[in-house]
């Protein structure tokens, strides 16, 4: 029997589920995938690495405990066994038991069992000394996990958390063998490969490409319907542009902006289909609450209520990748502010100008008319330069003179993160599984990844009844109090805009749809080609 | 001739050591480092992570001890791992040097087969018509660049194709080596070839052109002229062979650049080159691989320095015996 909670939310999410549902056509076997992938993986080792470069030329490869229904990835309470069987959880929430599915063999020939998968989530969960794990702090309610049997693991719990399974099924937990960690240690997989997903390794070339062929003995009966995939890096947007549109590559799973997708629908016609979503990163505008005049809610609220969000929505949409207003929780989910809710919001009222009027008083209030600041940003064109272009002329309509230092990434992140020279700062959130409560647990005080200095006991204490909190109801109430005391109360942190996923690929690639994340539904065994139609 | 060429040997070792110094120190002054970065993109960012690879990639050690490592990598030419992707340096900068060094011959040749017979003519029949299209045609090489061409070159393979055969194609954006596949191969690179052949045979016309005006306006060449000698045996075995000199320097430097200078052509073509791998070496603040790469770099120019001086000194016996 699974969680309460779990119900609830799966209830809530109900409708979007299906209105995705699976496709009517008929599936059809062979061929081979080329996608085009911006960046290489800098190891094959998903435990410790964070980049799509790892995710989309190794996820093929490899299987995951529990994943993201690739056939429903817009709905992020949607997730299903992957090698497990079935899974269910105790009354109270603090045991969680999965079965796992017989007969599954890695690639090597050597026979799953649940060893693998305790030897797997020991690795993300408590790696040894000196050893790496990206996430190993997603688990912080995890209290043990142990294999009774072949056949079962069992998670205990801390405490009942929502953001458990979420967790569990995030792309990057590949499950390794126990005898590969054994032997050859837990380095081993950073430049080797041996998993129980859809495709077999067959090649890496540096810098070149990864190719994976078939795997005859997937678990998952009938799929993968591709015969194999071909990961070929491409730097550069043009060139990955340009091999969609000269044949030399059917998809690229990260994303165009709208001015490229409208470049090869112009070219290409009914020959390309575009899939677009909302996307689970946003760019967050950061103060310094350590330094003169951020250290002023007035001028923190002042900057964020010079914002045109409704009117950037419109506009920027055109020729950035950013698109939906929202506030802390990724738009349409059950978690999310309606609009309703987020027109209460200080900057998110759609009367621009008693916005700005407030804007004005407060910055005159608080002594700081024409203030001038320095804002911190990332040499990133899409859409960090484009949004923060737009933002300083949002401030300068409230008379901020905001002078925007854009700078390469080290030096982005050694500003942001060490130094702390600035007065603002562009940050991001950038999710795989759209987890709200572990979401919006970036904008807590003193938290991994905070950066802005502030100090608020309220927000933590908002925090932690909400990562307990039983029902949706409550979760969602207490959601909207966050919300409320982070972007408006003490105006900590604000939202621009959310990202907008843009996915221009060949018309015969079928099977894939689009996800809110670009980590996620990259396995690939659902995908398949027709290309006679 | 042979103590000519040790002594150009023994003077490679000060600029060897020099540019040693400065690509180690140069990375290391720029804020930021490889872990940071690593897990910049991390949902979770925590500063233990970062520091554990630190520790692992030896970032942490004395500054002099990851000097004395890097000195020790271009002695024995072991230049360790990629910090980045944890591979042997040398089998990352081998895999590309191959694609490298074969767009810069082919390179060269378009170059040479353009820029002689073209600067040669425009310096014969000087302030013709003849004259002015090839000045006009080397000016617009140089002004275009490399990479502004080469978006021109695929859009117009994409265009012509498609109202040829009504389907776009465009290069290939995998390389394979020309002994595997030729056909393959070469519709991959010719197109960079040309697009970087062209803008580097605009310097040489031009260089061509003012080298053997200067040379046809010398004493030997009137003399000759005054001999009855053929004008064509005059510009071929007397003039062109002076002339060439300064076009050789030129010649050896851009095929030097072009070993590691095409960041963006090949960014543009797809090709996974050295100019690419620098790049992302320095974008990843990979400092090993930064100064490999680097390091051979500078030996290229160093060795292409030594063969033009050779050359230099084959072609003209006074520079030999000075």
């Amino acid at each position: 029997m699974r969680s309460k909670l779990w119900k609830l939310v799966l209830g809530a999410a109900a409708a979007a589920a299906l209105s995705t549902g699976a496709t009517a056509e008929e599936p059809k076997y062979g061929g081979v995938l080329n996608l085009v992938v911006a960046s290489e993986a800098p190891s094959f080792d998903g435990h410790i690495e964070t980049t799509f470069g790892t995710i989309h030329p190794i996820a093929p490869f490899y299987s995951l405990l529990v994943r993201v229904n690739p056939d429903n990835p817009g709905d992020p309470t949607d997730i299903q066994c992957d090698l497990c069987e079935t899974f269910e959880t105790s009354a109270d929430g603090l045991t969680w038991t999965f079965k796992i599915k017989s007969g599954v063999t890695f690639h090597d020939g050597t026979p799953l069992t649940s060893a693998d998968i305790l030897a797997t989530y020991n690795k993300i969960i408590n790696p040894p000394e000196g050893i790496r794990s990206a996430r190993k702090d997603f688990y912080l309610m995890v209290d043990s996990v142990t294999a009774p049997d072949d056949s079962t693991v069992v998670f205990q719990l801390k405490y009942p958390s929502g953001a458990f399974l979420p967790a569990l099924a995030d792309p990057f937990n590949f499950i390794y063998s126990k005898k590969d960690l054994d032997e050859h240690g837990y380095e081993w997989h950073q430049k080797n490969v041996n998993g129980t997903g859809p495709f077999i390794f067959v090649s890496a070339d540096p810098g070149a490409s990864v190719e994976g062929k078939k795997n005859p003995n997937y678990h998952h009966k009938g799929k993968p319907y591709l015969d194999g995939f071909k990961a070929i890096i491409a730097t550069d947007m043009s060139a990955r542009v340009q091999a969609i549109e000269g044949g030399r590559a059917d998809i690229e799973f990260r994303g165009f902006p709208p001015k490229q997708r409208d470049e090869l629908v112009a070219a290409l016609g009914d020959k390309i289909t575009v899939q677009e979503s909302d996307w689970n990163c946003v760019l967050i505008v950061t103060p310094n609450h350590d330094r003169a005049p951020m250290n002023d809610v007035r001028v923190r609220r002042a900057l964020s209520l010079a914002i045109d969000r409704w009117g950037g929505s419109q506009y920027l949409s055109n020729i950035a990748i950013v698109k939906t207003v929202g506030g802390i929780v990724f738009p349409n989910h059950p978690l999310a502010a309606t609009e309703e809710e987020l027109v209460q919001i200080a900057g998110y009222g759609k009367d621009l100008e008693a916005n700005r009027a407030e804007a004005r008083r407060l910055l005159k209030e608080a002594g700081h008319e024409n203030v001038k600041i320095i804002f911190n940003n990332r040499g990133v064109d899409q859409p960090y330069k484009v949004v923060g272009t737009w933002l300083v002329d949002q401030w300068k309509q409230v008379g901020i003179e905001a002078e925007q230092q854009v700078n390469p990434s080290p030096v982005f992140y050694d500003i942001l993160r060490k130094t702390r020279e600035f007065d603002v700062s562009i940050d991001f959130n950038c999710q795989s599984l759209v987890n709200p409560i572990a979401d919006v647990s970036f904008f807590l005080p003193g938290g991994g990844s905070q950066f802005s200095g502030v100090q608020d006991p309220e927000i933590t204490r908002i925090y932690d009844e909400l990562s307990k909190a039983g029902t949706a109801e409550q979760q969602r109430s207490l959601m909207r109090q966050l919300e409320k005391r982070i972007l408006d109360e003490t105006a900590s942190q604000f939202i621009t805009l959310w990202w907008y996923k843009i996915n221009p690929h060949r018309s015969y690639v079928k099977g894939w749809k689009i996800p809110p994340s670009h980590y996620l539904a990259q396995q690939l065994d659902h995908i398949w080609l027709d290309k006679d139609s | 001739m042979w103590q000519y060429i040790i002594k150009r040997l023994f003077l490679m070792i000060p600029t060897v050591i020099g540019a040693a110094v400065i690509i180690f120190i140069l990375p290391r002054l720029m804020p930021g480092d490889i872990c940071e970065l690593r897990y910049a993109e991390s949902s979770n960012y925590s500063l233990e992570q970062v520091n554990l690879c630190r520790q692992t990639l030896g970032l942490n050690d004395p500054v002099l001890v990851q000097f004395g490592e890097f000195l020790w990598g271009i002695v024995t030419f072991n230049f360790g791992d990629s910090m980045w992707t944890g591979r042997p340096i040398i089998h990352e900068i081998g895999l590309r040097f191959e694609l490298s060094l074969q767009v810069a011959i082919m390179a060269t040749i378009v170059s040479v087969a353009i820029a002689i017979p073209l600067g040669t003519l425009s310096a014969v029949y000087q302030n013709t018509w003849i004259d002015y299209i090839v000045r006009g045609v080397s000016i617009a090489g140089i002004a275009m660049p490399s990479f502004w061409l080469g978006i021109l070159i695929i859009l117009a393979l994409l265009t012509v194709s498609e109202a040829m055969t009504g389907t776009r194609w465009s290069p290939p954006i995998e390389y394979v080596p020309i002994w595997e596949d030729p056909l393959y191969n070469l519709s991959m690179l010719i197109w960079p070839a040309l697009a970087t052949g062209y803008r580097y045979s605009a310097v040489s016309t031009r260089m061509t052109r003012s080298s053997l005006l200067e040379v046809l306006r010398e004493d030997y060449v009137r003399t000759a002229r005054a001999k009855g000698l053929m004008e064509k045996l005059i510009i071929n075995r007397h003039a062109l062979k002076n002339a060439l000199l300064p076009v050789i320097t030129i010649i050896g430097m851009e095929f030097a650049f072009l070993m590691g200078g095409l960041v963006v052509t090949e960014q543009v073509f797809n090709l996974n080159g050295l100019g690419r791998l620098l790049v992302q070496a320095v974008t990843q603040k990979d400092y090993t691989m930064t100064q490999a790469i680097v390091m051979i770099i500078v030996l290229v120019f160093v060795f292409c320095n030594i063969v033009v001086d050779i050359l230099y000194a084959w072609l003209d016996p006074r520079i030999r015996y000075s």
